[in-house]
């Protein structure tokens, strides 16, 4: 499996990467590496073995329905590069 | 996921084109917000309406290095709604990221499950308004996380966004394209929703968002395969369904009359200028890339776990409708009409309870049902309680009261309150039973009408002129069985 010019540039679009023209042929590079280093597990013959999830066998954690968080929307903001001190703001997107 | 084609043509489902008739193909997608007091993955509250972004954890706002933790009460939830869909609860699901980019999904991607669904293939059954009834094919059912709210006009340059929705948990329950009319797709919407509503799982509000619907929509020939679909977003009313549905036919014939071809799109329906339009935004974002959520370890429960689950379960609606049908003797119809909605069947069971169900069905829905829509107001917040409903019930079946004086009865409840029975007491609205005070009035009225006493021994039919004249002079309150038997024996009928 390999990607080609295209491809790299969709998936940086779709990840919201904004990659230069002459970036990419340096990343379909850098990706196909990655791809071939990968696809050497290929070589394994894993017809019939479940997908493991986790090491040593164990169930989900699952929490009560109660509300035991929320309330906290300074903090939730702080970070954020616009805001009005209720709402996120972004550049307006409309369909 | 091939689509089977499992419901037959029906001709007078077909709409006509200028070349011929025409099948809509309808499947839906119906978002349901589970009823519980968090979210889905964090500990953040539910509520509607609530300050912006303050039931918003760090879970919820996607802070670096934050975990899920499911919550328990929606995993059961959604295999409650399962079981009350008939449909086969999966012991092993997967959580998956569905990624795509937009402001009010602040993790870049919703978990949600796409290969294996917490539930599987079920059936709905739809009465449709001809008394015609369908089954509907459930193809799957999922949980996933709710996105944000984005406010497009309170800002001049900037879109505002309130994150208190991100994370609730939504069941998106996908139908098999089973639907042949808008007619089809609104019933099977409302059943589904009182289904909901009688599980407790989604509270049905649809003007709260609680529940909406992706519609999709495509056309054929009869008999020919299906055609290419469009997928109608976030229709959020049943009556906004079926326009769209009629609207988004109406397109797909004209194109292809035209000669053209119909392109696989999402679209958006405008019901104020009653049109469907293209969200060419929306089509790049469909290549998802799903993968299996890695903070999430597979959801399993053991087969025990459903079962206690389904010996809880509350009576559904059609098994009340069958019980109402059989054991009340009601028409499906009335049963229809009174288990529709859980509230009403929960009150006309509290009325008919110990009394004649088929009576008390008659006040349920006809008295109550049309003062309730006169002044727009839900059963919930009927004035008259289904205990007083009741008494006045027992109060004409004791013979205390007739017919007509329970009718204005029910208005004094209705407006003033009180107990049913001091009320007749305290206003004289007794029935008169004593036959020597009828007999007197009786006795008056044929004194004073000897012509009309003539006609009546010639037509008997006429006796009704004496009975409506001794009603009225007792002012409703002469017992009528009475009045008749004394008035055939007095104009010697």
């Amino acid at each position: 499996m390999s990607v080609d010019a295209a491809t790299v540039r969709r998936i940086a679009h779709l990840a919201r990467i904004a990659v230069a023209e002459d970036e990419v042929e340096h990343l379909q590079g850098e990706l196909n590496a990655i791809l071939a280093f990968v696809e050497q597990l290929g070589e394994v013959d894993v017809t019939g073995v479940e997908p493991m999830t986790s090491v040593t066998p164990m169930a989900m954690k699952q929490r009560d329905d109660v509300v035991s968080d929320g309330g906290i929307r300074d903090d939730v903001l702080r970070n954020a590069p616009a805001t009005d001190g209720q709402f996120f703001l972004v550049p307006k997107v409309v369909e | 996921m091939t689509a089977q084609d499992t419901a037959p043509s029906a001709p007078g489902k077909l709409i006509r084109g200028a070349t011929g008739n025409w099948e809509i193909v309808i499947g839906l997608e119906v978002h349901a917000q589970v009823t519980s007091q968090s979210k889905l993955f964090s500990g953040a509250s539910t509520e509607f309406g609530g300050a912006p972004n303050d039931h918003v954890s760090l879970v919820d706002a996607a802070m670096p290095g934050m975990l899920p933790v499911i919550n328990a009460e929606c995993v059961r939830q959604a295999v409650r709604t399962g079981l009350g869909l008939k449909a086969q609860i999966n012991l092993r699901s997967v959580f998956d990221r569905k990624n795509y980019f937009y402001p009010d999904l602040p993790q870049g991607y919703q978990i949600s499950q796409y290969k294996s669904p917490i539930v599987g293939e079920g059936i709905v059954a739809v009465d449709l308004p001809n008394g015609e009834r369908i089954d509907v094919g459930i193809e799957r059912l999922h949980l996933e996380q709710d996105a944000g709210k984005s406010t497009h006009d309170q800002h001049p340059t900037m879109t505002q966004v309130d994150l208190n929705r991100s994370g609730v948990a939504l069941m998106e329950i996908v139908s098999k394209p089973d639907l042949r009319s808008a007619d089809q797709a609104k019933a099977y919407v409302a059943k589904l929703r009182s289904i909901l509503r009688y599980l407790g799982t989604c509270d049905g509000d649809m003007e709260k968002g609680s529940l909406r619907a992706d519609v999709n929509v495509s056309v054929r020939r009869p008999g020919e395969p299906f055609g290419t679909r469009c997928e109608i977003k976030n229709v959020n009313s049943i009556r906004f369904i079926g326009q769209a549905v009629d609207t988004e036919a109406r397109r797909q014939v004209d194109i292809l009359e035209d000669g053209g071809t119909i392109v696989q799109e999402t679209r958006l329906f405008d019901p104020d200028r009653g049109e469907t339009r293209s969200m060419r935004s929306k089509e790049e974002a469909h290549d998802y890339r799903y993968f299996p959520d890695p903070d999430l370890l597979p959801l399993e429960f053991d087969q025990a776990f459903v079962d206690e689950l389904k010996a809880k379960l509350p009576e559904l609606p059609d098994a009340k409708k069958a019980r109402l049908m059989h054991d009340c003797g009601l028409s499906a119809y009335d049963a229809d009409v009174l288990v529709a909605e859980r509230e009403t069947a929960d009150f006309f069971e509290a009325v008919a309870h110990g009394r004649d169900a088929k009576v008390a069905a008659n006040w349920v829905l006809n008295e109550l049902a049309g003062r309730l829509n006169k002044e727009g107001k839900d059963i919930g917040a009927s004035p008259v309680s289904a205990a007083q409903l009741g008494t006045i019930l027992d109060l004409i079946g004791e013979g205390v009261i007739s017919g007509k004086i329970a009718k204005d009865l029910f208005e004094i409840v209705w407006s003033e309150g009180g107990d049913p029975r001091a009320l007749v007491e305290a206003r004289g609205m007794k029935q008169v039973t004593d036959l020597g005070a009828i007999e007197k009035v009786i006795d008056g009225i044929v004194a004073a009408n000897p012509d009309k006493v003539a006609q009546a021994q010639a037509k008997p039919a006429l006796i009704g002129w004496f009975v409506g004249q001794v009603m009225k002079s007792s002012g409703g309150k002469a017992n009528p069985q009475a009045v008749n038997d004394l008035l055939k024996r007095k104009l010697g009928l």
